[in-house]
């Protein structure tokens, strides 16, 4: 390995000229071979990992619906589950009944999510109390679910001396507002400060900012923050186990028990037999696309309201 | 049109921080101030003092009294009411991204409720005008973003913006430091057409831009104002040594 | 207000300087438009927008009401993580008077005699989220760095919304495929190929059946991976484009401007998600009650069943005859919180100390 190549001449003659790209010494040659090769190798594990994640999903997702879609007919949707050892039979109730559980949960989440969001963003900046919060949040965020179900067990159930799809519903909504505090907030963090000042600046009073700008511009981050946490606890299971407790006829009453999808789907995934291993497929692949429609559809939503021609 | 401004004994803290120390002043009504200085002198912590920006900071503190007019903008107003009435051109172009340009020109006037459409077209394209932009965007007003102009543009279209509420004074921090040349010397031309209809105060580190658009110039340094007088007299016969110094290039 | 036009066609407004109209003497409820549009003269009412903002209040009333509103739903989460606990420790009374703290040192779970402990229950806790862990990590920060850093652009929006699906698949449903596929697998494919390769080290004895701790902590792993993966992938991505450049800019290879400018900037983030899947897989009910075997033991091999501390509530609470039964399950859940919260909090404590003055974001 040559470390002197061939001078070049420097115009007045005389004295030949080392360019710094010609100049390395051995050393550098092979810390520079290192490195390239070390970046290879990171790019080959990244892709391979890559393929291991996305192999799963698409194995689960093919499965789910070669074992699903044979279920699924009308009766599927429009009929309750029938007796045991009885075919037929469809999911109907407690697809509804997810509806509603999950309509009581956002009605109570959301609002209480994004205005703890909107303070730890806007008014609590630096503040102890923030901190406080935000880490509490955080800390909530990690609960498992099922001692929110104890909790709301705690609260309603043992009160009211039955379940309830209430009770489901605050269950539900206690695991939605830590989730929907940090997307907002970290959603609102995003907004630049910049432009917080240029509205303040034209006599915008402060919750009008809020609203108007700080919300409004983060607005796609924190409609994707709340769809996701919706789509969270709408497959959430263990914290409907004794409170909303599951139904087999329909219901729509808040104060009974009701059926839920992910609820149904563990009941009959479990048990021995095959009618209802059919149905449990089935639900799984209904619930599946009902949460991939409304990731899909907040995508969407939120891809929309960014104006076009904006960067 | 526009009023002048008169502080007295303004001193600002960030903190611990002692950044404007017994600041007097008067800016005359309808004419362009500029303030220079090295930086960090405290140029732009005085200007929003004057909107009271300064206190949205919450490690900020300002005492002193600033009177635009008879009005005592600390004790007789609140911090919404002065800043409707002194607009703000920031250093760097913040124009909101979520809103087409239209909507950003618009956005004084609609964030505070205004809801007549004939008014807020007619305004709209009367301070674009004013701002220079007019011709330029005029085809694009609601379907472009506002964040989707070039450097100058935005500049002056927060120029737009903050001329359409129709202050009475307008502040100006280093507009067209973060500008190209071209957009720079357009903006100075806004500025020498603008100042006799409202009071504007620039603050600027680029000397020969104060020369250039300013009636008056304020020379800051460490929080102190050295020497207040006619641009012309600043620059050519100063007072003090200190200003001496800066203008001939000795320091900042 | 009413503000009403002028009938004549309004000269379009030139440069305010040049013209200086007259307004009339009296300030009129209805303003000419044109003639204001045109600059007034000094002592002459002010513009229609001048008067309209004069006249709007200041918002003072909603600024306080707004703030105090957020503010209450931000002291909300405290007053959630309070009656959580405080309901807690009240139902589980009776257990606790009757262990005291042996009943997380103990190995029994007796419904019938009532005699309960919780040890095993830790044990198939622990066991399974840290292998999880160890699975699903690597593979999480190479596809966030995948992602984030090496991905073409046409490939980048389908593959990060199938990871974002893979964290929106529900629990029950991952339980679902794992008893009817991995199972299987577990028992007659990767079960005796791991006995073959691995038996030596002593954790793969034992019959296997195919639920077991190691098909627990597989599906864990494919569960928390996603969480993992998304949350590293956006905060890799919030980390700005000017320290990339800068890195680059130096003469760093891909990978080096990954490692720096990145990573060590992200790492942050990166910590936090990892707890974040952690506290994940230690609460996590549904699946894993599916394939986990369910019995209370503790044991060295990884084919053998086991019990979490979420399985045993999830199976046995509408079941617990007794108010012994119910406040021990519920004790468990009592421990359950404390030890994700315990396990939440120093993490977050950890992070904030390596972290501390130095923000992975700059606005």
């Amino acid at each position: 390995m040559s470390t002197n190549p061939k001078p070049i001449a420097a115009p007045g003659g005389d004295a030949p000229l080392r360019t710094p790209t010609n100049y390395q010494t051995r050393a550098m040659r092979l810390n520079s071979a290192r490195r390239y090769l070390m970046n290879h190798l990171v790019t080959v594990l990244a892709v391979l990992s890559t393929v291991a994640v996305v192999v799963p999903l698409v194995a689960i997702f093919a499965y789910l619906l070669y074992k699903g879609a044979s279920s699924l007919n009308l009766a599927f949707f429009t009929h309750i589950p029938a007796p045991v050892g009885e075919p037929g039979g469809g999911m109907a109730n407690s697809i509804v009944g997810s509806a509603i559980v999950l309509a009581l949960a956002s009605s109570m989440g959301v609002p209480v999510g994004i205005a703890a969001g909107v303070y730890l963003a806007e008014y609590g900046r630096g503040k102890m109390l923030a901190m406080a919060v935000r880490f509490t949040a955080d800390v909530l965020n990690g609960i498992p679910s099922i001692v929110m179900g104890i909790a709301a067990y705690s609260l309603i159930v043992m009160r009211q001396m039955h379940f309830s799809a209430f009770s489901g519903g605050v269950a539900l909504a206690i695991m939605m507002v830590p989730t929907i505090t940090r997307t907002t907030e970290e959603m609102l963090m995003t907004v630049p400060h910049a432009i917080r000042e240029a509205a303040l600046g034209l006599g915008v009073p402060k919750w009008r900012t809020v609203v108007s700008v700080s919300l409004r511009t983060a607005s796609p981050g924190i409609i994707t923050g709340c769809m996701l946490a919706f789509a969270r606890v709408a497959g959430e299971t263990a914290p409907l186990l004794f409170t909303a407790f599951g139904n087999q006829f329909w219901s729509f009453k808040l104060n009974e028990p009701i059926a839920a999808l992910p609820l149904q789907i563990y009941v009959y995934a479990i048990s021995p037999y095959d009618e209802w291993h059919r149905l449990a497929w089935a639900g799984a692949l209904v619930l599946i696309l009902m949460i991939m429609v409304s990731v899909t559809l907040v995508r969407i939503y939120a891809a929309r309201g960014i104006l076009k021609g904006a960067s | 049109m526009g009023v002048g401004i008169d502080v007295e004994h303004l001193n600002a803290w960030y903190g611990t921080n002692h950044t404007l120390q017994d600041i007097n002043l008067s800016i005359p009504a309808n004419h362009a101030t500029a303030l220079i200085g090295p930086s960090g002198c405290g140029k732009s912590t005085f200007v929003r003092c004057l909107n009271r920006m300064h206190e949205t900071n919450p490690i900020a503190r300002a005492t002193g009294v600033v009177k635009m007019g008879e009005l005592d903008i600390y004790k007789d107003a609140s911090p919404v009411d002065i800043r409707r009435r002194v607009g703000m051109v920031f250093q760097r172009p913040n124009p909101f991204p979520t809103m087409s340009i239209y909507d950003n020109v618009a956005s004084g006037l609609k964030l505070n409720g205004f809801r007549n459409k004939a008014i807020l077209d007619e305004t709209v394209e009367r301070s674009l005008k004013a701002a220079a932009l007019w011709e330029e965007v005029k085809d694009d007003l609601k379907k472009k973003s506002g964040a989707s102009l070039s450097g100058g543009q935005q500049q002056r279209m927060c120029i737009a913006r903050a001329l359409a509420v129709d202050p009475e004074v307008l502040l100006m921090d280093e507009p067209a430091s973060a500008l190209d040349p071209v957009s720079t010397s357009k903006i100075e031309d806004l500025i020498f057409q603008l100042k006799s209809q409202y009071t504007i105060v620039i603050v600027t580190h680029n000397m020969q831009q104060a020369a250039r658009v300013a009636e008056n110039t304020g020379f800051f340094l460490n929080g102190k104002m050295v020497e207040f007088n006619s641009t012309d007299k600043i620059f050519t016969m100063p007072s003090d040594k200190r200003t001496e110094d800066y203008i001939t290039g000795r320091f900042g | 207000m009413s503000i009403e036009r002028e009938p004549e066609p309004s000269s379009p407004p030139t440069a305010p300087s040049t013209q200086m109209a007259a307004m009339p003497l009296h300030a009129p409820a209805i303003v000419n438009f044109v003639a204001a549009a045109e600059p007034v003269a000094q002592n002459g009412p002010p513009s229609p927008i001048r008067q309209f903002l004069s006249k709007r209040g200041n918002g003072a009333l909603a600024d306080n009401a707004f703030a105090a509103a957020m503010l209450v739903c931000a002291l909300s989460i405290f007053a959630i993580v309070l009656f959580i606990l405080t309901i807690l420790i009240a139902r589980s009374r009776l257990s606790l008077a009757q262990f005291g703290f042996g009943f997380f040192t103990r190995s029994a779970w007796d419904p019938v005699s009532g005699d309960f402990g919780a040890l095993p229950f830790i044990f198939g806790t622990l066991a399974t989220s840290l292998l999880a862990l160890a699975m699903a990590v690597p593979l999480a920060l190479g596809v966030a760095v995948f992602l984030s850093e090496l991905c073409p652009a046409r490939l980048r929006a389908p593959i990060s919304f199938l990871t974002e699906l893979l964290a929106a698949i529900p629990s029950v449903v991952y339980g679902l495929w794992a008893v009817f596929v991995l199972v299987p697998i577990m028992r007659d494919q990767l079960g005796p190929w791991l006995y073959k390769v691995l038996g030596w080290t002593g954790f793969f004895e034992g019959y296997n059946f195919g639920v077991g701790l190691l098909t627990a902590s597989i599906i864990l792993a494919i569960m928390i991976l996603p969480i993992i993966s998304s949350i590293t992938r956006d905060i890799m991505q919030a980390v700005p484009v000017s320290q990339r450049e800068a890195v680059l800019a130096l003469g760093a290879t891909r990978w080096e401007m990954i490692r720096t400018g990145v990573l060590r900037n992200a790492r942050i983030g990166i910590v936090g998600a990892v707890i974040l899947g952690l506290g994940r897989a230690l609460g996590e009910t549904m699946a894993v009650t599916m394939v986990i075997g369910n019995h209370p033991v503790i044991s060295k091999s990884l084919f053998a069943p086991g019990y979490t501390l979420a399985s045993v509530i999830a199976n046995e609470f509408t079941e617990a005859t007794g108010d012994l039964y119910l406040s021990a399950l519920i004790e468990i859940g009592l421990a359950l919180f404390l030890v994700t919260i315990v396990v939440n909090a120093i993490a977050r404590a950890l992070v904030w100390a390596v972290t501390r003055g130095a923000p992975a974001r700059s606005i």
